[in-house]
């Protein structure tokens, strides 16, 4: 649904992405992960045809986005970094004003703005001044605006931030809902938005892919692990002494409450770990694997990982 | 056509929502108002005293001692009002973000330019169309001439399109509101007085200049004569004005 082939963006001198392709099938949802200034909001103003790109392709529900851009648009809902909204206006007539100029025919434009009011729990605000609702509104609003044209392909730049913990699960909650009916595109900074929302996942750094594929697949690269972090009743040096001990372990040391075991690499010694800790009654709270996809982010954040 | 309604209505209310609307429009005619009775009153007294001579009363004539300075007065106040009308309309979308919504919905730059520029001269319209009322009283109560109060009225909606254009393009050219009308007034105080290089000679680059002023057009149209000269000026160069706008968001897009 969404394909982007070897897409590059240059303002001047600074290159914002480069090379980037990847894929996503429809009725998925995808997150594009990376940190600021990454190349994410760059990449979706190119597919919805904000931003002309230096070079490459990119195709949206079939459309070329450089060929059809109008198509493009008609296929696509977008929600910006900076939600385009008319601080004057109620939100009623703000959505009646995006059905109009998204070219929803006018018989279904009531049933339409209606439609989103309802989907996105915009009832108790709908004749309500923008400028009057809270910010979790406003994103809402965002979010019902991206949908009134009822597109094939939604893209959603940052559709959490600046919201509290509430609002923000209430969106992502939102966003979930969307799933089958409609292929996402979402970006993020944050990588439990993307293990929570998503089913797949590109991380890009500095305009540059770094990974991608089904969270399942992801996952299932990282199965083998060399390394694990343990939380126990109490979790000091005497405690990791007794782990040192375990034939094959090569350190673990007390980090923060936890401890981290690890061992060479091409073994496994979870289970071994698990046994130690229950037959000294040790009191196992929690375990897991140092290589997860959060340890993949981070290495690609701190520029400690190219592809 | 229809992409273009859709952006001229929501101008429209953008301009009626807030006190913009209501306060331009007030206060413009406040002066307006207070312009036409100090010259009724001007021109009563003059008559009068006119009419005592015979070879004067010949020359009593409302159009020019009424109108034309009305009109004069009316375009000076516009350069001061115009850039409110027009600071806003593309400015504000870039400060706010909105632009983000327009150049991703199937709208192509020509529709919202147009948009924008018909929303604003509907504005003016009206507000010219208020200060007609004014001129019923002279209608009622003397006897001027109509064709020349219509083709003044003709400059002054012509005049009133090219400050727009005007306006529009500085808007594009900034997400500052301020900066946007200051350009805009500098601009417009500029094309009032350029005809006055030729008050020291004329010829050569004066003539030039002395034609992108629209005083002397205006001045035309004022008096009452209506010449294709003047109406091809303000047509010529309000569509450059709309075709600076369309090129300066073309090109930003595509930087």
């Amino acid at each position: 649904m969404i394909e982007v082939r070897e897409l590059t963006k240059r303002y001047g001198e600074l290159v914002a992405v480069k090379d980037l392709t990847f894929e996503v099938e429809a009725g998925r949802i995808w997150g594009l992960l990376g940190p600021n200034a990454a190349g994410k909001t760059t990449t979706m103003r190119i597919l919805t045809g904000y931003l002309p790109a230096t070079s490459g392709r990119a195709t949206v529900a079939g459309y070329d986005v450089f060929d059809k851009p109008d198509d493009v648009k008609r296929s696509i809902g977008y929600l910006p970094e900076v939600v385009p909204l008319y601080l004057d206006m109620t939100v009623e007539s703000y959505l009646a004003f995006v059905a109009e100029i998204k070219q929803v025919p006018k018989a279904k434009r009531k049933a339409a703005v209606a439609r989103v009011v309802e989907s996105a729990g915009l009832k108790d605000v709908g004749r309500r001044l923008i400028k009057n609702i809270s910010r979790g509104y406003k994103q809402r609003v965002g979010i019902a605006q991206a949908m009134i044209h009822d597109p094939k392909v939604l893209v959603l730049d940052e559709p959490t931030i600046g919201l509290d913990p509430a609002q923000i699960r209430e969106i992502r909650e939102l966003i979930r809902g969307l799933r089958g009916g409609h292929t996402i595109l979402l970006s993020t900074h944050i990588l439990p938005e993307v293990t929570q929302v998503c089913d797949g996942v590109v991380i890009i750094n500095q305009g540059r892919l770094m990974a991608s594929g089904s969270l399942a697949d992801l996952a299932a690269s990282f199965e083998k692990t060399d390394g694990v972090l343990i939380r126990l009743r109490r979790c000091g040096a005497e405690e990791a002494g007794l782990f040192r001990g375990l034939p094959g372990v090569e350190k673990a040391v007390v980090e923060g409450d936890e401890i981290r075991i690890e061992w060479s690499r091409g073994r496994d010694l979870r289970e071994d770990v698990a046994r130690l800790a229950l037959d000294k009654g040790l009191g196992l709270k929690e375990m897991r694997s140092v290589a997860s996809i959060e340890d993949l982010y981070m290495k690609i954040v701190s520029g400690g990982l190219e592809q | 056509m229809r992409n273009i309604w859709s952006l001229v209505k929501k101008e429209l209310r953008a301009y009626f929502s807030s006190p913009i609307a209501y306060v331009i429009i007030a206060g413009f005619l406040l002066l307006v108002g207070y312009f036409f009775y100090s010259l009724v009153a001007w021109f009563n007294a003059a008559a009068m005293q006119m009419a005592q001579n015979p070879y004067y009363a010949q020359q009593v004539n409302i159009n020019e001692m009424v109108f034309s300075p009305l009109f004069h007065n009316m375009i000076i106040i516009l350069v001061l009002v115009a850039p409110l009308l027009t600071m806003r309309l593309l400015a504000e979308e870039k400060k706010g973000g909105t632009d983000e919504l327009l150049f991703t919905s199937p709208l192509s730059v020509g529709e919202i330019v147009l948009g924008k520029y018909i929303a604003a001269l509907i504005m003016w319209t009206i507000m010219l169309g208020l200060t007609a009322l004014l001129s019923i009283f002279a209608f009622a109560y003397g006897n001027p001439e109509l064709a020349p109060w219509l083709t003044g009225y003709l400059g002054l909606f012509l005049t009133g399109a090219l400050f727009i254009a005007i306006g529009l393009f500085f808007s594009s050219l900034t997400e500052n509101q301020i900066v946007a009308a200051f350009l805009t007034v500098v601009t417009l105080l500029l094309l009032l007085v350029l005809n006055w290089v030729t008050s020291s000679g004329g010829g050569g680059w004066r003539t030039v200049l002395s034609y992108l002023s629209f005083s002397d057009h205006f001045g035309d149209m004022a008096r009452g004569i209506l010449d294709t000269k003047d109406v091809a000026y303000y047509l010529t160069f309000s569509a450059f004005g709309l075709f600076l706008t369309h090129s300066v968001i073309q090109s930003r897009r595509w930087r």
